[in-house]
């Protein structure tokens, strides 16, 4: 791992540490786990969108996957949490190699529309197939976990485990792009033919990471189901699937951190949002839940044109441009001395 | 050195784009260890040949023959893994990647690594991703290019940039090596440097084929020239034989 992202690692444990206690209620440290959440299927996302250069438009079917394993396998059959999780992970890889294997084969962007509709199955079957999953009004009593018998019943708990859970999707995800792996995915990404000739098996790694990206899809669903121990269709709409994506696109696809930044950013956008509508209210603006999407929209119409890079580059290319300043300042004082 | 054995045989190679007949039932055989350049004028189907050879295309008819195996119906990445290499006639390198990660992913095929043991057990892979590194290295010094390779493959310049990618080629340890067009766009002392580049190569008992409009550089390098003309071989022989050809004459003058 290169020292940049032992940095990186250092300024997300300490902002992890530090904000329960910067926000201190319970409500906004909800909001900080629903983060984690997002954050963790937009690791895997961006292994995808940034390493094979591949869309997903359906991971939220896989978030739901995961959630549903959860919920099921718990109430219906009592599982255990974890062996619930490691089974919806399971399944939603077995899923995503089922669909990634024909449409990946091809060049192009076959995949966006193969799991956008594959997205809109899982919604329907997850509202209309009321004897497995409830339907519209889903899945109840989902337990909560415990880590080595250490429940994890507060906010506060949950979200330093959430939080870990995060740091550690990360860690792996950064292996594997300073890996063989990476330096394939990487080269796919560049270009195709190239990496065809250099005898990397193009297709495969192609549905290998799809496969990796519906794993963390899963586990961020699972790790939603424990939390909110209940589970309807409602979430995992389209969407939220789109949702994703520009997430990983505003916090720049060409790396991992930007998926980090991404997610975070526009998890706290609606809070930002409902603030902003409070006094929006008191000037004479009747502002509307339903305008958020305009917002979003605006945000990464915003972004594409000014920070094609995604805001993890703007902001380190910002921060670079700060410290240049800096040490021009420093080294003219030196100057004047002299 | 036309007595050697043949590494690759072509055999009434075709190849129709639509209505267009780009290969019209192509023979060649390319001795192992020879230098073979592959000449014609613009739309002869020479980098055609390279695409179907390396599996980026699929012949419409015909047989391709590399040491007792066939190619046709062969994907790219398995062809490599059975040693053709191949550059690119528009310089295909990672921008991105330093110039050592690009020749890296021409190791690519040999060696192990997988998703799982890479995401949980790095520790483990280190010593295989020391031992591709090293091997790297030395390919990049084989080119010359060891001192760039910090630099971001991007910034080198387009001579450079050649090198590099014929580094990543032979990074995959190929018994054949196809060039296309390896000089184009370079100045005389970055082809003169290609040709001794290539010189090298055979050397190293790697055979070389290559299509190449630089005709000093041909006539430089070559064992034998196949000359191409409307999809077909027109003549084939040695530098000399080819140069005093009426037919290759016709073909690049016109009639």
């Amino acid at each position: 791992m290169a020292a940049r992202d032992i940095i990186g690692f250092c300024i997300l444990i300490a902002l992890v540490l530090v904000m329960p206690h910067v926000v201190g209620n319970d409500y906004y440290i909800g909001v900080l786990i629903f983060a984690a959440f997002n954050c963790m299927a937009c690791i895997g996302l961006s292994l995808l969108m940034g390493y094979a250069g591949q869309i997903s438009l359906g991971h939220g079917a896989f978030i739901a996957i995961g959630a549903y394993a959860s919920g099921l396998l718990t109430t219906e059959l009592g599982w255990s949490p974890w062996s619930a999780m490691a089974a919806g992970a399971f399944a939603a890889m077995a899923i995503a190699f089922i669909v990634g294997i024909p449409t990946l084969r091809l060049k192009g962007h076959y995949l966006a529309m193969a799991t956008l509709g594959f997205a809109s199955i899982i919604h329907i079957v997850a509202v209309a197939a009321t004897d497995l999953t409830g339907g519209p009004a889903g899945v109840l009593n989902i337990p909560r976990l415990s880590l080595f018998g250490y429940p994890l019943d507060s906010d506060t708990r949950y979200y330093y485990f959430a939080w870990t859970a995060v740091v550690i999707g990360l860690y792996l995800a950064f292996n594997l792009i300073h890996s063989r792996v990476g330096r394939a995915l990487r080269a796919i990404h560049g270009s195709e033919d190239a990496a065809g000739a250099a005898g990397i098996n193009t297709a495969a790694y192609k549905v290998q990471v799809f496969v990796v990206s519906a794993a963390y899809a899963s586990v961020s669903g699972s790790l939603y189901a424990y939390y909110v121990n209940y589970i309807d269709p409602g979430p995992f709409d389209v969407m939220h699937s789109v949702l994703l994506v520009t997430m990983v696109a505003v916090g720049g696809l060409h790396h991992v951190w930007g998926a980090v930044v991404g997610a975070v950013l526009l998890s706290l956008l609606p809070e930002v949002l409902s603030f902003t509508a409070g006094y929006l209210q008191v000037i004479g603006i009747q502002y509307r839940p339903d305008y958020d999407i305009l917002v979003y929209g605006g945000i990464l119409l915003v972004i594409m044109l000014f920070l094609p890079e995604g805001l993890f580059a703007g902001m380190i290319a910002g921060g670079k441009s700060v410290w240049n300043l800096v040490k021009r300042v420093i080294r003219g004082k030196q100057v004047v001395r002299e | 050195m036309s007595g050697n054995n043949p590494i690759l045989q072509l055999d009434g190679l075709r190849k129709v784009f639509g209505g267009v007949v780009a290969l019209d039932g192509l023979c060649l055989s390319v001795g192992e260890n020879t230098i073979t350049s592959v000449i014609g004028p613009n739309g002869a189907g020479k980098t055609t040949v390279f695409n179907l050879i390396t599996g980026y295309l699929a012949p419409s008819s015909g047989a391709m023959i590399y040491k007792n195996t066939r190619l046709q119906g062969t994907k790219p990445h398995t062809i490599a893994l059975l040693g053709i290499g191949r550059t690119f006639q528009n310089v295909r390198i990672f921008p991105d990647m330093t110039v050592l990660e690009n020749v890296m992913v021409g190791r690519h095929a040999r060696s192990r690594a997988g998703v799982t043991v890479s995401a949980f057990l790095p520790a483990f892979l280190r010593p295989e991703e020391k031992r591709i590194q090293a091997e790297a290295g030395s390919w990049l010094d084989f080119v010359g290019l060891a001192e760039a390779a910090d630099m971001p493959a991007g910034s080198l310049p387009l001579g450079k940039q050649r090198m590099l990618e014929v580094a990543r080629a032979l990074a995959i340890e190929p018994d054949l090596l196809l060039l296309d067009e390896p000089a184009s766009g370079l100045n005389s002392r970055e082809t003169i440097a290609m040709g001794d580049l290539i010189h090298r190569i055979r050397e190293n008992r790697i055979t070389v084929m290559l299509v190449e409009h630089d005709m000093e550089l041909v006539m430089e390098v070559s064992d034998r020239v196949a000359v191409m003309n409307f999809g077909r071989l027109v003549a084939e022989g040695t530098p000399r034989e080819v140069q005093e050809d009426p037919e290759v004459i016709a073909a690049y003058l016109g009639e």
